[in-house]
């Protein structure tokens, strides 16, 4: 369980790591906090040539608001964020979640940028971003642009990033009064990878829920106040379009009953925090 | 920027329980790898190597993190704290060891070093925890053999003593 051997560069700016990924292309890999890109490495799942450094970038280590959203820099680890003293109050979906992302010690390091351009289907952060409608920003040594979430996370472990890109900031909108928000999860064990994680926001006159861990993934539905029955046959529905599958966590079965069972939970939840 | 070719050994240095130690390692290298075959502290144990068991817990700038989850090299110039640093200076156990052993908190002790680096961050931010938040808290160090009863007690314990020590 060590890792492939690889050439290892400690970039000093941002603009120093895009001009290595312009330099290097494929073979070349971003490693911020290192917590989901090491195991694959060191279960040789992954063989980059190059690893580019950006752990120690001062110039990415920022939580930041600006017109309505909160900004987080691409060095910024989860832990700092989960410390923040306004994270309750601007994104109580994302301080809901951080418990479930792993542990303290993976928080610690794991950035909030590297969980979301690693694009696990069952990870927390891109599924709170995906709910909230948030954006990922991009640069090569070419330029910038803003990718929506839902364009930017397209599958399993894939996203609209070219190889010459990196993840340098994500954006999520701000949480306006009389919006309330849940997350809940079930995984097999305490910090494991969700089995199915729910997201969900409700405000005056709409319900958006956010499932992980059952299609490739993140999925979203936004539906009007439904109630009871109706909402019932919006998550039944909902639970077998995203098609998931069989696999040794749990079977499909299995995952609709939680999508439907963890979705009436959390819509309730987010109800009552909303005084809906 | 710093380049570091893949079959080269480069010199690292850092701080390790305050004193200074330096070696050579490629970039590959693992600091838990780095830790016990370069400066031979084997206090750092070594389990999944994929950061999921916990037994290579240390503390990075004061932070506990998986030793098997970062490079030597990304250690340059920072503060380890490991096992071997835990102890008092006269070699006395520190509260949170004199808990361990009065609790019977450990059998094989494999787990011990990982889950003892886990607390100490974790009671020096949470002086006064609930055993849910001990048992939170201790869910990313796996114990095959105990099953946690005393280890939850061991940190309750050890929490109060370093309550009542800085009181």
């Amino acid at each position: 369980m060590k890792p492939p051997p690889f050439d290892y560069l400690r970039a000093n700016s941002v603009d120093e790591a895009v001009a290595m990924l312009a330099e290097q292309g494929d073979d070349a890999r971003i490693i911020a906090g290192g917590q989901s890109l090491v195991p694959m490495l060191n279960m040789r799942l992954m063989r980059p040539e190059v690893l580019v450094d950006i752990g120690k970038l001062e110039e990415t280590r920022y939580i930041r608001k600006s017109h309505g959203s909160v900004e987080i820099g691409a060095s910024t680890t989860q832990g700092e964020v989960m410390d923040w003293d306004e994270l309750d109050a601007t994104l109580p979906l994302v301080a809901k979640a951080f418990p479930h992302i792993g542990h303290f010690q993976t928080r610690n390091r794991g950035t909030v940028c590297g969980s979301i351009t690693h694009a696990d289907p069952s990870s927390e952060l891109p599924l709170c971003l995906a709910v909230l409608g948030g954006e990922v920003t991009l640069q090569s040594s070419q330029g910038a642009r803003t990718v929506s979430a839902g364009d930017f996370q397209q599958g399993l472990l894939t996203v609209d990033k070219e190889a010459d890109e990196m993840t340098v900031m994500v954006s999520f909108p701000v949480a306006q009064s009389g919006e309330g928000y849940a997350f809940q999860e079930f995984a097999h064990r305490h910090g494991d990878f969700a089995v199915v994680a729910v997201a969900a926001k409700v405000t005056g006159d709409s319900i958006r829920l956010g499932v992980g861990g059952v299609a490739d993934r993140p999925e979203v539905r936004q539906w009007g106040l439904l109630e009871g029955d109706a909402l019932d046959d919006a998550l039944n529905e909902f639970a077998w379009e995203m098609g998931g599958s069989d696999d040794i966590h749990a079977s499909a079965r299995h995952r609709r009953e939680l999508v439907r069972h963890l979705g009436r939970e959390a819509v309730a939840d987010a109800r009552q925090e909303a005084g809906i | 920027m710093t380049k570091m070719e893949r079959a080269g050994r480069y010199p690292v240095e850092f701080n390790l329980n305050g004193e200074p130690v330096d070696g050579f390692a490629s970039p590959r290298m693992l600091l838990s790898d780095f830790l016990r075959h370069e400066i031979g502290a084997t206090g750092t144990h070594v389990g999944c190597e994929h950061g999921v068991c916990g037994v290579c817990t240390v503390k990075v700038d004061g932070k506990a993190v998986r030793s098997c989850l970062m490079f030597a090299v990304q250690a340059e110039g920072a503060e380890i704290e490991t096992i071997e640093g835990m102890a008092e200076a006269d070699g006395s156990f520190s509260a949170l060891q004199e808990a361990f052993h009065q609790n019977f908190a450990l059998q094989c002790g494999y787990c011990t070093p990982g889950v003892l680096m886990s607390l100490s961050e974790f009671l020096g931010r949470n002086p006064d925890p609930t055993e849910d938040e001990v048992k939170v808290a201790l869910s990313g160090n796996i114990c095959r053999c105990t099953g946690y009863h005393e280890i939850v007690q061991a940190a309750m314990d050890a929490a109060k003593a370093i309550r009542e020590g800085a009181a």
